[in-house]
């Protein structure tokens, strides 16, 4: 026990734990900064601002990193059944005791603070998925194991969104990486990313466009692209029926976006389109949010000087819009060093994968890379408008004690996965 | 195979990392609206007074008031009683209304302008009752205001800066809404005058509630205050200049000679400067501009005269110094195309200046032309009006003297090369041009160059340009070129020949009886300027005392006909005044004061009210209502 837990130090990639100390640590100032009140010069030492309560989210975090370091390796792929229905219940929970913040029914209250399920159901999620697709029995081409991993994907979707949290319910289209990775057919993200893309067009032109448009490309393909061979009739209605289908996808996107979209969604969707189009309304955030970056321009206003953000110009700016708070105060330098810092720390995790001797940590691996990279795609997107306004939090540095946590102890479990390497090579 | 799958993946990171980071290069380095549409900070420009304006005694002839703008704030604008307000106001219903609506399509929740420049009277009159009227508030602006009704053109005015002149500007300081000075030393000393804008930064949050000052105020620059000007004019004499000028058109310049000072300028008609400064800007302009008899021109400066048989001064003086003549040269009546007035025997230069003999001079600028070893008299006549050309240059004809206003003529002095364009090279002499010599023809001045020529006769030779501020920021601090002595060149001796001559003309020569003073000698040459149009324009230019001069004048009167009878009596009443302080000439000065000449000023005739390239937008001191609109202008960016 002494050796292992003296290899575990050894062992533990260093630089991930360095990227991840040195984000929760910007994250920390610059939710000071967010929440800093020149005039009543608040104090980072005081549980009574969000500052302080980071500061006690980041420093319990450091005893949740003991503990699972502390942990033997295999309990999380032996527990990950476990853990998941835990999770789900936990999301049943919150729907029966769980009590309302801000229009979202997901919250269990706990004393002062308030606990998100939704969070950390990423978590077992993730473990379920990777247990479950590394089963040596599993085959990821096989249409019934397809529907088993789309089960445990949709189950704790489904849940979220009944509580109302769109935002998070969409984190878990982000399985579709390690899915891929673990050998799903190709035409499957394929059909994911060309339903983004045909989603997003959608939006912009008029549907009868994208509709002709389909049918040219779906003429121009067989005519010359498939061989002249292949052209049979066979061909021509399998064709057409895959084109049929993305016509009927965007005709069904319209309809989404009017009539099974909330309004507030809705609206969301086309300040994206046309910031202008509702200034002081929901085009709000986006307006001043880019006008909070923008005024940062190369070196930023200096720490604590930023006044987009202070002033309160930017709702929601020490939690989802923390980085405006970065790019004011820090500039294109400061901004440019946390996306670099983000997109290393998601390369790194793919490497760790790829080295990783059980398939089980590999697709764990993927599954914090791809979660990662869907919250870093998303709230950075919407900060910056290219992206639609989803309120979801920007891992280690949004001000939160649910991510804060669940975020550590996604990316611990594999680090602890990883650091046992050594030892599973000789194991199996 | 799924192997290389990884590579996507890396690749799906890294792509959407290089699109965001591109992305924040635009948006935070490359491209500036959104910093310019930054709505925590506000730029407060601090408009510092601009600098007053005193006379050499120390009296105020330009300062500041105090008056207020009215703003209203559509949306805490409550009231039941309208009409009570706009009696309060002095203004109708349906003003109030319009005034409102554009409040409102401006801005319902920022406040607008309401009413501008309303006077501290009229403040003290409404302040208590407008607490029942919430909306308004109040922002302090100031007006240039005028000790007394004088000094118009010299002062000039102030207005808010045109479209043009703001993209025009060189180091970029003024910005929209700014009041810059459009004329006379308001624009000559612009700089000078306003001094230098501060800005405070200062936040203000979400709801636009000040925050306090950014980064403790480290960027913000201090005001400095406008430096004030110490005018050299004589506040009193220039008021009794311009009385004496009611009635005539024409113009006053009054010297010290010693220091090239200005001690009164008047151009008449002339205007009161108040008018500028008032709400009723543009109405007042265009009046003025309209009117016949061109009050705007400073005759002064800016108008084109023959200087007449006052240049017969320095026509003596150069041939003189030339050696063309002697001081005791005789000239017969006989071979000269001019008449004389009539008068006694003539005894030299003197004499010839004292009965102003037309002959006499008609025979000194021949002398002046052929005074050289050519004899083609077309060469010879060439060589002789370049020397003449180089004499009459440094008595201050032909070019600007430098006074300190925007607007000073050149004037006209023929030079070979003039001739030869005209004629054709040496193919003209002295016959072609003789009208010089009695100071007709092509020469042309204004009356400050004829001031200026008396100052240098009562200096024996030199002159410091004329200016009009003896001190800039504190008194007798004038700028360098003004304390420079220009010399003619002519030897002292030559000028107490001219000298005793204009001082007999006043004593027994062209000079009218009247315009003797009691004590005091004046010289004095009087000067009849032809014009195509109508009567001659009266001219004198005279200095006194005789030695140790102190005051030199010379007084333009348009169509009144002789020099001696009309300018001559104007210009001994102001030498009085300024030398002993009071008149005792009481009938004199009366009869002068109330003599009306107008009926003869020549109205030219095109006066089609041609409206200027550039039409002076009225004086508004409201800086802090551009800010108003700077900030709009960024909302407007973002609402499109």
């Amino acid at each position: 026990m002494a050796r292992n837990e003296q290899d575990i130090t050894q062992n533990i990639d260093w630089l991930t734990v360095l990227i991840y100390a040195a984000c929760v640590t910007m994250g920390l100032f610059n939710v000071y900064a967010a929440i800093y009140d020149p005039e009543e010069q608040t104090k980072l030492f005081d549980l009574s601002n969000s500052a302080g309560r980071q500061l006690m989210f980041i420093g319990s975090a450091v005893f949740i990193i003991i503990a699972i370091l502390v942990i033997d390796h295999k309990f999380w792929e032996a527990f990950a059944r476990i853990i998941y229905g835990f999770s789900i219940f936990l999301l049943l929970a919150v729907l029966v005791f769980g009590s309302e913040i801000k229009g979202s029914h997901s919250w269990i209250k706990l004393g002062s603070f308030s606990l998100q399920p939704a969070e950390f159901s990423k978590i077992g999620t993730a473990l379920m998925v990777s247990k479950f697709i590394t089963q040596p029995n599993v085959n990821l081409n096989k249409f019934k194991d397809k529907l088993w991993v789309a089960g445990i994907l949709i189950l704790p979707m489904l849940l979220i969104l009944v509580s109302k949290e769109t935002g998070c319910a969409l984190v878990f289209a982000s399985f579709m990486i390690v899915l891929y990775r673990e050998g799903i057919e190709g035409i499957y993200p394929a059909m994911l990313l060309i339903a983004i893309v045909l989603f997003i067009l959608s939006l912009f032109f008029p549907i009868l466009y994208i509709c002709l448009g389909l049918a040219a490309l779906a003429a121009i393909v067989y005519r010359f692209i498939i061989p002249r061979y292949d052209r049979s009739k066979k061909t021509l209605i399998n064709l057409s029926l895959v084109f049929g289908m993305m016509m009927l996808f965007v005709s069904s996107v319209d309809f989404f976006t009017k009539h099974v979209l909330q309004p507030h969604q809705r609206k969301r969707i086309d300040v994206l389109i046309n910031p202008k189009a509702d200034p002081t309304g929901k085009g709000w955030n986006v307006i001043q949010s880019k006008i909070a970056i923008g005024s940062g321009r190369l070196w930023g206003k200096g720490f604590l000087d930023g006044t987009q953000t202070k002033f309160n110009f930017v709702p929601e700016q020490h939690s989802d819009f923390i980085f405006c708070t970065i790019g004011e105060e820090h500039g294109f330098v400061g901004s440019a060093a946390v996306v670099l810092l983000i997109l290393g720390l998601m390369c790194r995790i793919i490497f760790l994968a790829e080295r990783q001797r059980t398939r089980f940590a590999r697709a764990y691996g993927y599954c914090v890379a791809g979660i990662l990279f869907f919250h870093f795609l998303v709230n950075i997107g919407m900060t910056i408008g290219l992206m639609v306004v989803i309120g979801i939090p920007l891992p280690f540095f949004s001000y939160g004690g649910s991510s804060m946590w669940a975020f550590t102890i996604l990316l611990f479990i594999f680090l602890k996965l990883d650091a046992q390497r050594p030892y599973t090579l000789s194991r199996t | 195979m799924s192997e290389n799958r990884k590579f996507f993946v890396y690749g799906l990171f890294v792509v959407v990392g290089i699109i965001y980071l591109i992305r924040l290069l635009f948006l935070q380095v490359l491209d500036n609206t959104y910093e310019t549409a930054s709505n925590s900070i506000k730029a407060i420009p601090d408009v510092p007074m601009r600098g007053q304006i005193y006379d050499r005694k120390g009296n105020l002839i330009v300062f500041n008031t105090l008056v207020y703008d009215l703003y209203v704030t559509p949306n805490k604008f409550k009231v039941k009683d309208t009409l009570s307000l706009c009696n309060l106001l002095k203004i109708t219903k349906n003003d109030f209304d319009s005034l409102m609506r554009v409040a409102k399509i401006y801005s319902r929740a920022k406040p607008s302008l309401f009413m501008r420049q309303l006077s501290k009277e009229d403040f003290a009159r409404i302040q208590d009752a407008m607490v029942d009227y919430p909306g308004f508030e109040y922002l302090k602006s100031s007006i240039r205001t005028y000790s007394a009704p004088t000094f118009a053109h010299a002062l000039g005015y102030v207005s808010e800066i045109s479209k043009k002149q703001l993209d025009n500007q060189d180091n970029l300081y003024y910005h929209q809404g700014d009041l810059v000075g459009q004329s006379g030393l308001e624009k000559y000393y612009e700089e000078q005058l306003r001094g230098r804008r501060g800005v405070r930064y200062v936040m203000q949050d979400v709801h636009g509630v000040a925050k306090g000052p950014w980064k403790d105020g480290e960027l913000d620059t201090i005001a400095s205050a406008g430096q004030n000007l110490y005018s050299s004019i004589d506040l009193k004499l220039q008021q009794y200049s311009d009385s004496l000028m009611a009635g005539k058109a024409g113009a006053v310049v009054a010297i010290e000679p010693s220091s090239g000072e200005i001690l009164a300028m008047t151009s008449a008609p002339t205007y009161d400067p108040a008018l500028f400064a008032t709400r009723e800007f543009s109405k007042n302009y265009s009046k003025l501009y309209r009117d016949p008899y061109k009050p705007l021109n400073n005759r002064a400066l800016s108008g084109s005269y023959r200087p007449g048989s006052t240049f017969k001064t320095v026509q003596a003086l150069v041939a003189m110094q030339e050696g063309a003549i002697s001081p005791g040269s005789i000239f017969s009546h006989a071979g000269a195309p001019m008449k004389c007035h009539g008068h006694g025997g003539l005894t030299g230069v003197s004499s010839a200046i004292q009965w102003s003999c037309n002959p006499y001079f008609y025979h000194v600028f021949r002398r002046m032309l052929y005074a050289n070893s050519e004899k083609n008299t077309f060469k010879a006549s060439a060589i002789g009006l370049t020397k003449w050309h180089d004499y009459t240059e440094k008595f201050g004809f032909g070019h600007k003297l430098g006074i300190d206003l925007p607007s000073e003529s050149s004037g006209k002095l023929p030079d070979v090369k003039y001739y030869d364009k005209i004629y054709g090279e040496k193919r003209w002499k002295f016959s072609n041009i003789y009208s010089l010599s009695i100071g007709e023809g092509e020469l042309l001045i204004n009356p400050l160059k004829l001031a200026n020529l008396a100052a240098i006769i009562a200096n024996r030779g030199w002159y410091i340009a004329p200016h009009l501020v003896k001190g800039v920021g504190k008194n007798n601090n004038p700028l360098a070129q003004y304390t420079e002595k220009h010399e003619t060149g002519v030897e002292p001796h030559y000028f107490e020949t001219v000298v005793n001559g204009m001082e007999m003309a006043v004593i027994r020569g062209t000079v009218s009886r009247g315009a003797i003073i009691p004590d005091v000698q004046m010289c004095g040459k009087t000067g009849t300027s032809q014009n195509k149009k109508g009567k001659d324009h009266s001219i004198f230019i005279a200095f006194a005392p005789k030695y140790n001069p102190k005051i030199a004048i010379a007084v333009l009167v348009e169509n009144a006909g002789f020099g001696g009878f009309y300018a001559a009596p104007v210009a001994s009443l102001i030498i009085e005044k300024y030398i002993k302080g009071h008149v005792d000439r009481k009938a004199y000065e009366h009869e002068w004061k109330n003599k009306n000449l107008m009926q003869n000023v020549i109205i030219l005739k095109p006066q089609t009210p041609k409206p200027k390239e550039e039409k002076p937008t009225p004086p508004k001191s409201k800086p802090e209502a551009t800010i108003v609109k700077q900030t709009t202008a960024a909302e407007k960016k973002i609402n499109g």
